[in-house]
């Protein structure tokens, strides 16, 4: 019994050692790039700092004026816009369409997948320099298209327009943001379990009572997942807003990345910039928490 | 009888139409997918003429490569730079198109960030999943935690912690916070649960040392999960935008995508030459994700699961 104690002990230290050992170069990188500069972050947010000049400690005072900032509360009110038009239907769209794309089975589903997926691979400033043409006022598809099949009276000015940017933003995101979910999706349809689907199949279940009853159950932790990253990435939606319309016109598509990028690298208040990175952060912790519990609940 | 007959009938003729129905909104909806793509590619083989035309060319009625000429003749860089450290010696390739620079600082980019966080990651994965050490489930809260938040509001201290390790405006300070996110690590240590214990112990008795177990019985095991990693990293640094953005300001040392940007930036409206841009930084990774998509595909999935 002793000497077994001692034996497992000698075996702690060793599992210790190798497993920190196996750690280290990922710690370093970890540290040093992501919890380091996190860190750096919040504390950096109570100070007055910009380029070439010691920080000067302000307290709240960055918090505080961002809630005064009209152009920031703007910016925030754009991006729940955006995510709160974005996420129900990239989840709705994604799961309709993993369903459609899954019963096609075999090289025909996998050719659906790829094509909803060549959006995120193309990349976002390729994407978007090739919708800023087609949204153009003259040379673009959409007004000529429109114009010409009756549907408008004359050429709108898509991405100069109040009205329409925001919108245009938002249909450019959700192409970006489909493939995701729906390779997700598809991978979660084809292990759901088939004999559940098939004794329901024989006891008379239509299509939609097999789906909802027994598909929908054993996909949640997929949506669970998707509904979280499909948040993040709305809330983060920033080469889109830079490339396409540099937050006009007239602050009309700001949205809060893109403010914090315009406020630290075109004015260079990093103290500012990090506030809002903070209030950013806690905002997404938040609602990632809540969607949690809901699915857990549920 | 014959009434529950017909109702299933209708049923199934219902969800036939349903079924053809879906098909054809999800082939319309594929061709509008695609369509950027095809119009970047076409478009870059289109002549000034019918590029600012009022009336679009679906098919272009002339190929032409001149926006490509103009794209490969506006800028020149060297192909290569070489700073010896600590001295003012640098070594310079031949004068280039900056293009063609910008592609081979992207195949870099991308390519030292898969190298290097899939070495690390294969580690630290194995690590947290088959190693019993004190503060592993704090190490691996806090990088769940380091997932769920978003990395581009680390963007601003991050670029004043390059500027004082002087990576400031070299490739490295883009490599390097790719390798920390901690995705990887997660990615492999889902792989890593798979390795039996008995293999592991077997191993010890028979006296291999920890690097020899690692490298002989685990690596073999996550190999497929290190593939997915793999592809996943290549593809998302090639597009990630931001971490550019920010840290790469010299022409010789700018990234394809933000070549494009910037070529955007300064000829708003000369669209064959920025689809011949978009065209050059695209076309390569689609064909990488084209050639290795199950791979891809694995480790978008293999992320989900158990998150």
């Amino acid at each position: 019994m002793k000497k077994k104690n001692s034996m497992s002990r000698a075996l702690v230290m060793r599992e210790t050692v190798a497993g920190y050992a196996f750690m280290l170069p990922s710690l370093v990188f970890f540290i040093g790039f992501v919890i380091y500069p996190m860190i750096q972050c919040i504390i950096t947010s109570f100070f007055d700092s910009t380029m070439n000049r010691d920080d000067i400690f302000i307290g709240f005072q960055n918090y505080i004026e961002m809630f005064h900032d009209s152009v920031f509360l703007g910016a925030l009110k754009n991006t729940f816009i955006i995510v709160v038009v974005s996420v129900p239907i990239v989840c709705i769209f994604s799961l309709w369409a993993a369903t459609v794309i899954y019963d096609l089975k075999g090289p025909v589903c996998s050719i659906f997948r790829c094509i909803f997926y060549l959006p995120v691979v193309t990349g976002s400033v390729a994407v978007t320099v090739v919708w800023k043409w087609m949204f153009n006022n003259y040379y673009g598809i959409f007004n000529y298209v429109g114009t010409h099949t009756g549907i408008l009276n004359q050429n709108i000015n898509w991405l100069g327009d109040e009205r329409f940017a925001l919108g245009c933003v938002i249909l450019i995101l959700l192409t970006t943001s489909v493939g995701q979910p729906i390779v997700l999706y598809v991978s979660a349809l084809s292990n759901v379990d088939q004999s559940l689907v098939e004794a329901a199949e024989v006891d008379g279940a239509t299509r939609f009572q097999c789906f909802w009853k027994i598909k929908w159950a054993q996909i949640m932790p997929t949506t669970l997942y998707i509904l979280i990253i499909t948040m993040i990435n709305s809330f983060q939606c920033f080469a889109l807003i830079q490339l396409l319309t540099s937050g006009g016109p007239n602050h009309s598509t700001d949205t809060i990345m893109y403010y914090i990028y315009y406020n630290a690298f075109k004015l260079y208040r990093y103290g500012y910039g990090n506030a809002m990175g903070v209030v950013l952060a806690v905002i997404i912790a938040v609602l990632s928490a809540v969607q949690f519990k809901l699915a857990k609940t549920d | 009888m014959s009434e529950k007959g017909n109702h299933l009938a209708l049923g199934k003729v219902r969800s036939k139409l349903y079924k053809g129905f879906s098909i054809v909104v999800i082939t319309l909806l594929a061709i509008a997918f695609a369509f950027p793509l095809y119009w970047i590619i076409t478009g870059s083989f289109k002549t000034q003429a019918a590029i600012n035309s009022v009336t679009p060319q679906w098919w272009p009625s002339e190929w032409v490569m001149d926006n490509y000429q103009k794209l490969f003749s506006r800028q020149v860089a060297p192909l290569w730079e070489c700073h010896i450290p600590f001295t003012q010696v640098t070594f310079a390739g031949p004068e280039m198109p900056a293009a063609v620079r910008w592609l081979l600082n992207t195949v870099f980019m991308s390519l030292a960030s898969m190298v290097l966080t899939c070495i690390t990651a294969a580690m630290a994965g194995y690590a947290l999943a088959k190693k019993r050490f004190a503060g592993r489930t704090l190490l691996f809260s806090l990088i769940v935690c380091a997932m769920a938040l978003p990395k581009q509001v680390i963007l601003i201290p991050l670029l004043r912690e390059m500027a004082d390790l002087h990576l400031y405006n070299t490739i490295w300070a883009v490599i390097y916070p790719i390798v920390g996110w901690p995705f990887g690590v997660f990615l492999i240590k889902q792989f890593a649960e798979g390795i039996p214990g008995e293999m592991m112990e077997a191993a010890r008795i028979d006296g291999a040392s920890e690097w020899k177990t690692f490298y002989l019985i685990a690596l073999p095991m996550i190999k497929p999960g290190i593939g997915a990693l793999a592809i996943f990293t290549f593809i998302t640094s090639w597009n990630d935008y931001f971490m550019q953005l920010i840290m790469l300001t010299s022409t010789s040392n700018l990234t394809i995508s933000l070549g494009i940007a910037k070529l955007q930036a300064e000829n708003a409206t000369d669209f064959g030459l920025i689809m011949a841009g978009a065209a050059l930084a695209s076309i390569p990774i689609i064909i990488v994700f084209l050639v290795f998509q199950k791979y891809f595909t694995k480790g978008i999935t293999m992320g989900a699961v158990k998150g």
